[in-house]
C-alpha cells in the first residue's frame, strides 16, 4: 500500500469537523444529552464500550458515546486511544467472582442449586412490545425489595466439581500474557485467547458463538450458569506490601457446559467454556464461553474443522477497533495504487486487443 | 467494622474499602464534623492511571488480563507525620486526596478514635444498606418453584 | 517501605523540563543542562529528576547496590520491573557498569539498548574528555570527576558498535550531560 501526500483539504477537512460537530448536537430546540444522562440511561451500551475498549470507566464510555453519536465501535476507539495516554499502575489480584454482590444468577442445568434462580433486572421475559410510556417519560415504579437480601453464594462449578463429572478450573499457570504489551503472536494459550475475546466484538463473538450452535464445531453447550454484579477490584501497592480494595466493578460471567465424548487420555465428562465481560453484558459473556471452548478444540483431541475451532482466524478477527481500522482505511486516497493497477488493466488490455488483430 | 482476624493490616484495609467507595461529597460532609484535618504535603499524586483487571480462568483456575480500570491514586504525608494512601477505581481527584489525608488522620492516635466514629463508621453503613437493598431487590426477583405434587406416586 | 519525599513539584511540567534538558543534552554531547528534583538518599538532585521523568512501569531498571538505600523511592516514584542489569533499560549506577556485559540493541532495533543513568561526583574536575562527533560541529570538552581509568577504552569498544550500543546520562548534583553512542571520546 502507498499513500501520496496530498495537500488542500485542511479547510475542507476544518469545515467538515463544524459540520459534525453541528450534525451532533442536533436540532438546539432539544435538549442536549448530558454525560450522565447516558451513563444512567444507556448502561448497556456504555457496558458494551468499555468491554469492548478494553476500560472500565462509566463516565468516559459515555462520553465517548455522545463523542460518537452512538457509534460503539468508533466511542470504544476513542476509549481505546484514551487509555494510551494513562500510565499503567499496575495489575489486580485476579478477581473473585465467587463472593461476587449478586445482581443476577441463573443456571440453566440446576434447578435447585444453592443460592436459587435470580433473575435480576433482565430483558428474558419481556414481552419484546415497544412501549410507549416510555416515549412519554414516566418514572417507574420502585422495585419491590424482600424481607431479607441474598447471601453471597458459589459458583456452580465450585458445586459440581466433587465427582469429576465436570472438569475442574485447572491449574494456576503463573503469570499471564499481556496483549496490550505484547503483540499477539500463535499459539496463544487460553489466558491471552481469554484477553483478546473479553475486548472482542460482541456481534463477532455472537456470530462465531452461533455457528458452533447451527453445527458448525458443535460443543453442546449448555448454561451451568450466569451470573452478573458487583466484584471487589484489589491492587497491591508495592510501598504499602498489603492488598488494598479499590472499589467494586460490574462484572457478567459465563459458565458454559459442554458435553465431551471423551478423546483417548480423558474419559468422558462434560467440559467447560468461560466468558467474562465488564458491565452487565450476558450475549457478550455467554457468545465468549461459546468460541472460548470451542478454540479448545485441539487442547481436547477434537478434529478443529470449524471457523470457531480455528484459533488464528477467531483472534485475529475479534478485535473491531483493528477491523474497522483495516476496512475504513480503504477510504483514505489510494490514487497512486489505483493509478498503477489502471496502467496494468490498460496495457493488458492493449495486449489483448494487438493479439485479436494479429490472430 | 470488626476486622476478625491477626492480619496486622485489618483494621486499615477495611477503612480503606470504605473509604475506596465514598464519593468526595459524602466525605467532605462528614469531615465538617469534626476537628480539622491536619495541613499535609502531597508524596505522589493524586494522579490517574490505569489497574488491569485480572480475572481467572473458569473461575478459579489460572489467571488472565480481563481489561484495564481507571483508577486515582495519591499519598499524602500529614503535618502529624502519618502517610496517608489511596487508590480509587474512578477519576476524581479529590475524593482520592481526601480519603489519603484520611487514611492518614486514622493512624494517628489522636485523630483515629473520631474519624472512625465520625467519618468511617456512617459511610460504612450507608454503602453495607446499598448493597443490602440491592441484595433485597435480587431476593424479590428469585424464582419460587412450584412442584405439583402427583396423586400417585 | 516509607517514602517520605515528593518527587516534582509540578509533575508533568517538572518531567517535561528535564526531559527536555536530557534531549538537548543527548543533541549536544558534552553540554551541561540543569535537571533537578528533592532526592532521595543516595541520589543527587539530577539523578532524582531522570529517574523521574525516563523510568515507569514500563521500563526496566537495575539498581547498582551501591544506590540501594534509594530503591525505595524509585519503587513508589517510579515502579519499574526490576531486573537484571544485563536485560534493563536503564541501569542505575553510581560507578561505570561494564558496558559490554549491557544490552546494546539489535541493528534491527537500536533503540533497545541500554540507557546507563551514571552518577557521577562533578563536571569540574577529574578526567577532561575531547569530544567529536554528531551535534558537534567543533570537539567540545567536557570535565567528569568520576569516571574509571578504563573509561576510554570501554567507551572505544562501545562506539565501535554503532548503530548498537548504549547510551550514558551523567548526573552529578543538579547538572546532567550526556555522551551519546555516537560520539568519540579522546582524553583531552
Amino acid at each position: 500500500m502507498a499513500y501520496v501526500a496530498v495537500k488542500g483539504g485542511e479547510r475542507a477537512i476544518d469545515n467538515a469537523h463544524a459540520w459534525l460537530a453541528e450534525t451532533r448536537r442536533g436540532d438546539q430546540a432539544v435538549a442536549e444529552i448530558a454525560t450522565d444522562q447516558i451513563s444512567e440511561q444507556l448502561g448497556r451500551a456504555v457496558d458494551r464500550v468499555m468491554s469492548e475498549g478494553g476500560l472500565y470507566d462509566r463516565d468516559l464510555a459515555a462520553l465517548a458515546i455522545k463523542q460518537a453519536q452512538g457509534d460503539l465501535i468508533e466511542a470504544a476507539f476513542l476509549l481505546r486511544a484514551y487509555r494510551t495516554t494513562l500510565p499503567r499502575f499496575g495489575y489486580s489480584t485476579p478477581v473473585d467472582t465467587g463472593a461476587m454482590h449478586i445482581h443476577r444468577r441463573v443456571s440453566a442445568v440446576f434447578k435447585d442449586l444453592p443460592g436459587g434462580q435470580i433473575l435480576g433486572p433482565t430483558y428474558d421475559y419481556t414481552h419484546r412490545l415497544l412501549d410507549f410510556a416510555l416515549a412519554a417519560g414516566a418514572a417507574p415504579p420502585a422495585a419491590p425489595q424482600a424481607e431479607s437480601g441474598i447471601a453471597a453464594m458459589p459458583r456452580v462449578s465450585d458445586l459440581l466439581d466433587d465427582e469429576g463429572l465436570i472438569e475442574g478450573d485447572g491449574a494456576d499457570e503463573g503469570e499471564p500474557g499481556d496483549l496490550t504489551r505484547e503483540p499477539l503472536a500463535f499459539p496463544a494459550n487460553r489466558a491471552l485467547r481469554l484477553q483478546a475475546l473479553a475486548r472482542g466484538d460482541e456481534g463477532f463473538l455472537l456470530a462465531m458463538g452461533y455457528s458452533t450452535q447451527r453445527g458448525w464445531g458443535g460443543t453442546h453447550p449448555f448454561v451451568g450458569e450466569i451470573r452478573m454484579g458487583e466484584v471487589a477490584v484489589e491492587i497491591t501497592p508495592p510501598e504499602l506490601g498489603f492488598a488494598i480494595d479499590i472499589g467494586d466493578i460490574t462484572l457478567t460471567e459465563c459458565q458454559m457446559v459442554n458435553q465431551f465424548a471423551g478423546s483417548k487420555t480423558k474419559p468422558p465428562q462434560f467440559t467447560r467454556g468461560y466468558g467474562l465481560a465488564f458491565g452487565h453484558s450476558e450475549r457478550k459473556a455467554m457468545a465468549m464461553a461459546l468460541v472460548d471452548r470451542s478454540l479448545r478444540a485441539e487442547e481436547l483431541g477434537e478434529e478443529a474443522t470449524a471457523p470457531a475451532q480455528n484459533v488464528e482466524f477467531v483472534l485475529y478477527h475479534s478485535d473491531n477497533i483493528e477491523g474497522t481500522g483495516f476496512v475504513e482505511h480503504l477510504k483514505l486516497p489510494h490514487y497512486v495504487d489505483f493509478q498503477s493497477e489502471l496502467e496494468t488493466i490498460r496495457r493488458m488490455r492493449a495486449d489483448a486487443g494487438r493479439a485479436e488483430e494479429m490472430a | 467494622m470488626t476486622p476478625a482476624s491477626d492480619d496486622p493490616n485489618a483494621e486499615r484495609k477495611a477503612w480503606m474499602r470504605v473509604l475506596a467507595r465514598a464519593s468526595a461529597g459524602d466525605m467532605r460532609a462528614l469531615l465538617a464534623d469534626c476537628p480539622a484535618l491536619p495541613p499535609h504535603i502531597r508524596l505522589r499524586g493524586p494522579e490517574v492511571g490505569l489497574v488491569m483487571a485480572r480475572g481467572r480462568i473458569g473461575g478459579g483456575g489460572g489467571a488472565f488480563n480481563l481489561g484495564e480500570i481507571a483508577v486515582t491514586r495519591c499519598t499524602v504525608r500529614s503535618e502529624a507525620g502519618q502517610v496517608g494512601h489511596a487508590t480509587i477505581a474512578r477519576r476524581d481527584d479529590e475524593a482520592a486526596e481526601l480519603a489519603a489525608r484520611i487514611d492518614a488522620a486514622l493512624q494517628d492516635p489522636a485523630r483515629h478514635d473520631a474519624m472512625a466514629a465520625r467519618v468511617i463508621t456512617p459511610l460504612a453503613a450507608a454503602q453495607e444498606k446499598r448493597r443490602q437493598d440491592a441484595a433485597r431487590r435480587a431476593a424479590a426477583t428469585q424464582v419460587q418453584f412450584f412442584t405439583m405434587a402427583t396423586m400417585r406416586s | 517501605m516509607t517514602v517520605d519525599l515528593p518527587g516534582f513539584a509540578d509533575p508533568v511540567g517538572g518531567a517535561q523540563e528535564c526531559f527536555r534538558a536530557v534531549l538537548d543534552a543527548m543533541a549536544r554531547p558534552g553540554a551541561i543542562r540543569a535537571a533537578a528534583c528533592p532526592p532521595p538518599a543516595k541520589l543527587h538532585a539530577a539523578t532524582a529528576a531522570v529517574l523521574l521523568t525516563l523510568v515507569d512501569s514500563e521500563t526496566s531498571l537495575w539498581i547498582d547496590p551501591a544506590l540501594a538505600a534509594a530503591t525505595d523511592w524509585v519503587r513508589f516514584h517510579c515502579g519499574p520491573r526490576e531486573v537484571e542489569a544485563s536485560q534493563a533499560d536503564f541501569v542505575l549506577a553510581a560507578s561505570l557498569p561494564a558496558l559490554d556485559r549491557l544490552r546494546a540493541g539489535t541493528d534491527e532495533g537500536p533503540d533497545e539498548s541500554a540507557t546507563v543513568i551514571l552518577q557521577v561526583a562533578d563536571f569540574a574536575a577529574g578526567q577532561r574528555l575531547r569530544l567529536a562527533g554528531p551535534g558537534l560541529r567543533a570537539p567540545a570538552t567536557l570535565d567528569v570527576d568520576g569516571l574509571p581509568t578504563g573509561f576510554l577504552a570501554a567507551w572505544e569498544a562501545n562506539h565501535a558498535l554503532f548503530p548498537r550500543g548504549v547510551d550514558l546520562i551523567l548526573c552529578a548534583r543538579d547538572r546532567l550531560a550526556c555522551l551519546p553512542r555516537s560520539v568519540r571520546i579522546e582524553k583531552g
